[in-house]
């Protein structure tokens, strides 16, 4: 005679445990958000309706806000946003799929808050979400982290825009090569897509332009949030004796603390990871969001819109335009390196030090470039790139 | 025995356990409220202001009925790939595998066929191809465990990862669009073969899918000899051997339905939201599907009201976190506490001694239950 709780695997007190855990759960909520409640938006601020020269904007996650990684990036260029230019209100949703969801998510930011513009930023938003929604709301404007659009393809009302983030990873590079002794580095990879592929090689050439000896292991996890694989790949790599190690993943959490617990130096990406690392943390490519989504939103509120033309539908930039920065030295690193660090990021900025540059070849053998041949970091054939240079171990497929 | 449902009862029993039946999950539910409602008062935010935005954001009005039924369609039929073998007494919990072959099958069938033929026909044919794919995907684990003694559920847990990394491998290389550079995916399918919304809204035909899988599931188990065969080989498997009944032939085909089912939600994902494949497919509507099966008690009619609390639920995520400043777990924390108290709700069966007939019979009725 099986009682029916019992059929189903729970017991009384696995219950009871269950509710104890939700309500603890409730507690350490309040205490992890404490701080980020503000009593200005509650009840139905929603349903009140705006004030009339309020512009509402949404920002839409495809993970939690406080990754420290990618989604953090956006988050903090949105807070930014807000606080640097009045008049704009932020609705923000976290932990959105990509699927009908992030469709649901636009619609209800658009016809409950009032939202004129929406920054869906996870890269699969785009299509066919974003795409389907533009159509529909046409007087929304509808701003996608990726480089996506294409003129004439795509709604009139749908921008995007992307950083050359490879350029701070050149300078973190340099100081990597430079901190590193045996310029043995390495650099955990989610998938063998252009931009990671990219991030590695500046970073390898980087490294090298100090080291010439200088390699680069690659360990791809296969996903973007891996943890269990960011953890092995990162022990094996101290293992086999890495000095220095960086990351393209979504959270570089795992990473950054795994190799801080051995004992390893770390270059952080997406955000500031240093208080994950406060001894081994040399250096970081960063989002420099903050400055790109001011200067939006001053537009905005300006008036300019995607669709009038004043606002380009591609934004681009590199360490030049504060798409990117790299984060403050940590205290590891030495005068020698910050001085190596500092100059190449001032060369990038100035376009006297270009990165893909001859003579170049793959680690397979395969010429890039020849001698007198450059690519700047806006040549469109940087982002179809689908080799390692010279200097990298590991394969692309 | 969990295999007499609510709704035998409903139909069967004297006015006050059909009442008891209604009252305890309604109960459940009103418990959980309140209990979240601590919840939300911990965090800072007024509970009765939260209530009433779920309620809004969930079925406040015909666009939120949509936004939740949108999110419910998927559910629907993957919850049937838990709900069919648990009459048979497996535990099967491969639905997100299912939903990946399923996809997968739908993707192939309709980047051969899609331009060639009508689109009707295409999508036909992408239908079957998902039903065949995610069927002999989850009958796979039926096998395992009738031939080999392979336990169903770690077994079918495990086709989850290896459907994902099948799906994975062929999007990333023969079948990769490289025109999508950033993210692989397969080329996208015909546009004459997509699944279109159903008139006047933006609920797409997965949600009919979803409903005519649970009415047919439904008539199978309850009301065919082929129900019966399976809920009595569940009941005691040594009985119904000693009974004559092909075990054997009805696991393997309740499995193949079962995976038929999330098969078809893949298909239904691929025609109607994406129209590629790709890793978005993962979104977890197989392990949701698990849990709806639980929750329904593995009834298919059942099933159907608990995905529209679901999707109700879900629905209602982004308005928490959008006009009350709760964190985006909020969601899931009140999830988890309506389905516990639910699940709880089952223990208080014969409890109440309102809901008991006066007559003996009636107590018997429970235990037998």
């Amino acid at each position: 005679m099986s009682d029916r709780n019992r059929a189903f695997g729970f017991s009384r007190r696995q219950v009871v445990r269950g509710l104890l855990a939700s309500s603890a759960f409730g507690l350490t909520a309040k205490f992890g958000t404490g701080c980020a409640q503000s009593p200005s938006t509650g009840g139905d601020a929603a349903a009140d309706g705006a004030a009339p020269e309020e512009l509402v904007v949404g920002f839409i996650y495809v993970g939690p806000k406080d990754d420290y990684g990618y989604n953090q990036a956006h988050a903090e260029g949105a807070a930014a946003m807000v606080a640097n230019v009045p008049g704009i209100r932020l609705v923000e949703e976290a932990n959105v799929p990509e699927t009908t969801a992030v469709a649901e998510t636009m619609r209800s930011m658009i016809e409950i808050d009032g939202a004129k513009v929406l920054f869906p930023t996870s890269f699969g938003y785009f299509d066919p979400h974003i795409l389907n929604m533009a159509k529909e709301f046409p007087d929304v404007q509808f701003l996608h982290a990726g480089g996506l659009y294409q003129e004439g393809v795509h709604p009139n009302n749908v921008g995007s825009y992307f950083g050359y983030i490879d350029e701070a990873q050149y300078v973190a590079g340099v100081v990597a090569g430079r901190m590193s002794k045996s310029g043995k580095l390495g650099f955990v990879a989610a998938k063998p897509i252009p931009q990671v592929l990219r991030n590695v090689n500046s970073f390898t050439l980087g490294a090298r332009s100090v080291n010439p000896a200088a390699t680069t292991q690659v360990i791809f996890t296969g996903e973007w949030a891996e943890p269990v694989k960011e953890a092995e790949a990162t022990n094996s790599m101290a293992d086999q004796g890495i000095e220095v190690i960086t990351c393209h993943v979504d959270s570089p959490k795992v990473v950054i603390e795994t190799a801080e617990k051995r004992g390893v130096y770390t270059s952080g990406y997406h955000a500031d990871q240093s208080s994950l690392a406060p001894k081994g943390y040399l250096t970081g490519a960063e989002w420099d969001w903050s400055s790109i989504y001011t200067k939006l939103g001053q537009d905005f509120m300006a008036g300019k819109t995607l669709m009038a033309g004043d606002i380009p539908h591609i934004l681009r930039g590199g360490l030049a335009d504060n798409f990117c920065k790299l984060s403050p030295y940590g205290p590891a690193v030495t005068d020698e390196a910050k001085a190596d660090g500092d100059a190449a990021a001032a060369g990038i900025k100035s376009g006297d030090l270009v990165i893909y540059k001859g003579p170049l070849k793959t680690n397979t053998g395969d010429e890039v470039l020849p001698a007198d041949k450059e690519m700047k970091t806006n040549n469109v054939e940087l982002e179809k790139m689908d080799y390692f240079v010279e200097g990298v171990i590991g394969s692309v497929s | 025995m969990a295999s007499t449902t609510a709704w035998r009862r409903f139909a069967q029993r004297p006015l006050r356990e059909s009442l008891e039946s209604i009252a305890l999950p309604i109960g459940a539910v009103l418990a959980a409220l309140v209990i979240f409602g601590v919840f939300c008062a911990l965090a800072g935010a007024n509970p009765l202001a939260v209530y009433g935005s779920i309620y809004k954001a969930a079925f406040g009005s015909w666009s939120a009925w949509q936004n939740t039924l949108i999110r419910a369609s998927p559910l629907m039929l993957t919850a049937l790939c838990t709900a069919l073998p648990a009459r048979l007494g497996l535990v099967i919990i491969g639905n997100e595998g299912a939903l990946v072959v399923g996809g997968l099958a739908a993707v192939l069938v309709g980047l051969g066929l899609g331009g060639t033929l009508p689109g009707g026909l295409v999508l036909l044919a992408m239908a079957l191809g998902s039903l065949v794919a995610g069927g002999l995907w989850i009958m796979a684990a039926g096998a395992l465990r009738h031939y080999r003694g392979v336990n169903e559920t770690i077994s079918s847990l495990l086709l989850n990862y290896i459907a994902i990394a099948l799906m994975n491998h062929l999007v990333q290389g023969p079948l990769r669009d490289p025109a999508f550079v950033s993210k692989p995916s397969s080329y996208e399918i015909d546009p004459s073969a997509w699944l279109g919304t159903l008139p006047d809204t933006r609920v797409h035909w997965g949600l009919i899918y979803g409903l005519v899988a649970s009415a047919l599931a439904y008539i199978l188990i309850q009301r065919t000899t082929f129900g019966f065969a399976a809920r009595t080989a569940g009941g005691n498997v040594r009985a119904a051997r000693i009974a004559g009944l092909p075990v054997g032939k009805l696991t393997l085909a309740v499995c193949f339905l079962a995976g038929s089912c999330a098969g078809l939600a893949g298909m239904v994902e691929v025609a109607a939201v994406q129209k590629r494949l790709n890793e978005s497919i993962v979104s977890n509507y197989g392990y949701a599907g698990i849990l709806v099966a639980f929750v329904a008690r593995h009834n298919p009619l059942a099933t159907v009201l608990v995905s529209v609390l679901l999707g109700g639920i879900l629905a209602a995520g982004g308005i928490l976190q959008r006009s009350h400043n709760l964190p985006d777990a909020t969601v899931l924390v009140f999830q988890g506490i309506v389905f516990l108290c639910v699940l709880y709700s089952e223990s208080l069966y014969g409890r109440f001694a309102f809901f008991q007939e006066r007559e003996v019979e009636a107590e018997g009725a429970v235990v037998a239950g």
